[in-house]
């Protein structure tokens, strides 16, 4: 049997596609800003910074395995089932985050408490498996899931960073908002605090964003 | 006035396009059409123009207002001098209570026109005068010892993201002076609610027995027994907010606000029948102390009144349709009373269910007017 041997193009590791794959998620294509997901647990968690960032690295780590996973696995799952077997990859995936934040960072998984489990609902990784692994190679896809776990998280950051100082005057638990402040009069905002006031905050990163990339706003 | 009006034409120019200062044109265009009628020309559609714009309108809100205004300061002055134990004379008090409000309503038109002016700058559009309102609502519905940078901070979050983010005056979804007034109440709750913070004491020692409490957080822990008689209520002299505690003082504002066909009476009128019906069904459960309390009695204590009379008929926020506008009231009325009896946490229930009937008043519109034309399509098809 004559070999068919298919010379394809070797193509580099960081092509301009690839890049493009890093770096859209950042802004023009921003999972919370621009796709609005996930915002569920962007609410819900961004109360102190340390907790966006475990969050972040949590998602990362689900989206980057789960990516190339599904990839690699992408011409094997029937289409039919699909959603099922995606499930299956990132709740076991999910299981394995928490198990290691439980032993290593107990206190930070306490005060995340469900929200590492609703991982797996989370929309971002459900939709980057849909949208991209099932159809793109292993390194694409792993690209793919580190830039948009870093779109989620540069948000979910600044938004924790906003509230842990007006809420609790700290960052990272230390205290930055001097105590002569306080003095003055000066108090914690409670209401910086509650989910609503999250929302806001991603509502002004919003606007931020589209006053500065005019291409993002609709033409109506 | 004509000394006033050469003023103003004698600097117009630097404004006009082309003038050194065209970007503050906004501002000029503000004060200039806050003095004098503008001299604008329709350019299209309906040719006929009413005296009445929204300036004009503004300006009566206002004068609604000052009643309540010169009573908050009588009555700030009357629980202080009470709180302290001393007398004074009617004067003394209202002085007093001057020196208490005025910071209150300055740093709110000054925060809030400040952030006003610089949206219409930024925008280039001429200055819409909703703030006018809005900057004397805010100080009324504060307690007396609430800090200043708070009502600023509270006035600024409310001209942003009560009403620009939505397009400015008139698009507003929220009555942004109650936006105001729940930014603080979440955000720092030791200040906004409690017994310590709605009579001046000045830090001087209350005489023996006096709790400061207002009527509504005494109606929590006692029930009927804690509530100050009907006609202190009516008349205000009680312990609350600064321009709330008068039925009265938002009665005579109510007049002004129907007789110039500013304020709609439906609303008014539905909310009361709302409040009423909502207390009375309390009265027949009576569960708690709380739901004893009369269902007329219910209404003159807190701000119901003030809230029905200045926020809930905001043009603005509250439905449009007059079948809309029974039923907005309506439930503005029920839902204040129930989430005051309900939730001891939310004393101020009216300020709720105000802002939650602003969120529904759009729905609520919606369904009457496809209700409307359902009707007369029926109508036609049977003639048909």
């Amino acid at each position: 049997m004559a070999e068919t041997v298919t010379v394809e193009e070797k193509e580099p590791l960081f092509s301009k596609k690839n890049r493009q794959l890093l770096i859209d998620p950042l802004n023009d294509q921003n999972p919370i800003t621009i796709q609005v997901l996930g915002i569920c647990s962007a609410l819900a968690i961004t109360t102190q910074v340390k907790n966006a960032v475990v969050m972040t690295i949590s998602v990362m780590f689900v989206m980057m395995a789960g990516n190339v996973i599904v990839s690699l696995l992408r011409n094997g799952i029937p289409d039919r089932i699909r959603i099922i077997v995606q499930l299956v990859i990132v709740a076991a995936l999910v299981i394995l985050v928490d198990q290691v934040l439980k032993a290593f960072v107990y206190d930070v998984s306490k005060q995340l408490s469900v929200f590492v489990g609703l991982i797996i609902t989370n929309c971002i990784i459900m939709g980057r498996l849909e949208a991209f692994a099932l159809a793109n190679k292993p390194w694409p896809s792993l690209l793919d899931g580190f830039g948009n776990a870093i779109g989620y998280g540069w948000v979910l950051v600044v938004v924790a960073v906003v509230r842990e100082i007006f809420g609790a005057g700290k960052i990272f638990g230390i205290q930055i908002i001097p105590d002569a402040v306080y003095a003055f009069g000066y108090m914690n905002n409670n209401f910086v605090i509650l989910p609503p006031m999250a929302l806001i905050i991603v509502g002004i990163i919003i606007w931020i964003q589209r006053s500065k990339n005019t291409a993002l706003i609709e033409s109506h | 006035m004509k000394f006033l009006k050469n003023i103003v034409d004698s600097v117009k120019p630097n404004f006009e396009k082309g003038g050194k200062l065209q970007k503050y044109w906004p501002v000029f265009d503000g004060f200039e059409t806050f003095l004098f009628v503008p001299g604008h020309a329709t350019e299209n559609g309906a040719h006929i123009r009413d005296g009445i714009d929204l300036k004009r309108t503004m300006v009566t809100v206002i004068l609604a207002l000052v009643p309540c205004l010169l009573f908050g300061m009588y009555n700030v002055g009357y629980q202080h001098f009470l709180a302290i134990g001393e007398s004074a004379e009617f004067i003394d008090m209202v002085i007093y209570g001057a020196i208490r409000v005025m910071p209150l309503v300055i740093v709110s038109y000054g925060v809030g026109l400040g952030v006003e002016f610089l949206f219409c700058i930024k925008n280039g559009h001429s200055i819409q005068e909703g703030f006018l309102v809005s900057g004397m609502l805010i100080p009324l519905i504060m307690p007396v010892e609430v800090p200043l940078w708070m009502v600023a901070v509270a006035t600024a979050f409310a001209v942003v993201f009560g009403k620009e983010v939505f397009g400015g005056t008139g698009m507003n979804i929220l009555n942004p002076a109650l936006t105001a007034r729940a930014f603080l109440f979440f955000a720092y709750p030791t200040k906004m609610s409690g017994n310590s913070v709605w009579v001046a004491t000045d830090g001087m020692q209350t005489v023996d027995g006096y709790t400061g409490a207002t009527a509504l957080g005494n109606a929590v822990d006692q029930g009927v027994a804690g509530i100050p008689p009907f006609m202190d209520a009516m008349i205000g002299i009680i312990p609350g907010s600064v321009g709330e505690t008068s039925v009265l003082a938002c009665l005579i504002g109510a007049v002004i606000l129907i007789a110039s066909g500013i304020g709609s009476w439906r609303i008014m009128l539905s909310m009361i029948i709302g409040g009423y019906v909502m207390g009375y069904l309390f009265n027949m459960w009576g569960a708690n102390s709380y739901m004893e309390i009369p269902a007329h009695h219910q209404l003159v204590i807190g701000g119901f009144f003030f809230g029905m009379v200045f926020m809930a008929t905001d043009p603005v926020s509250a439905a449009q349709t007059n079948m809309g506008k029974w039923i907005y009231g309506f439930f503005c009325g029920l839902l204040g009373i129930m989430i005051r009896v309900f939730n001891p946490a939310y004393p101020e229930g009216i300020m709720m269910a105000i802002l939650f009937m602003n969120v529904m008043a759009p729905l609520i519109d919606h369904y009457v007017v496809q209700g409307n034309i359902s009707k007369r399509l029926k109508r036609a098809q049977v003639i048909a």
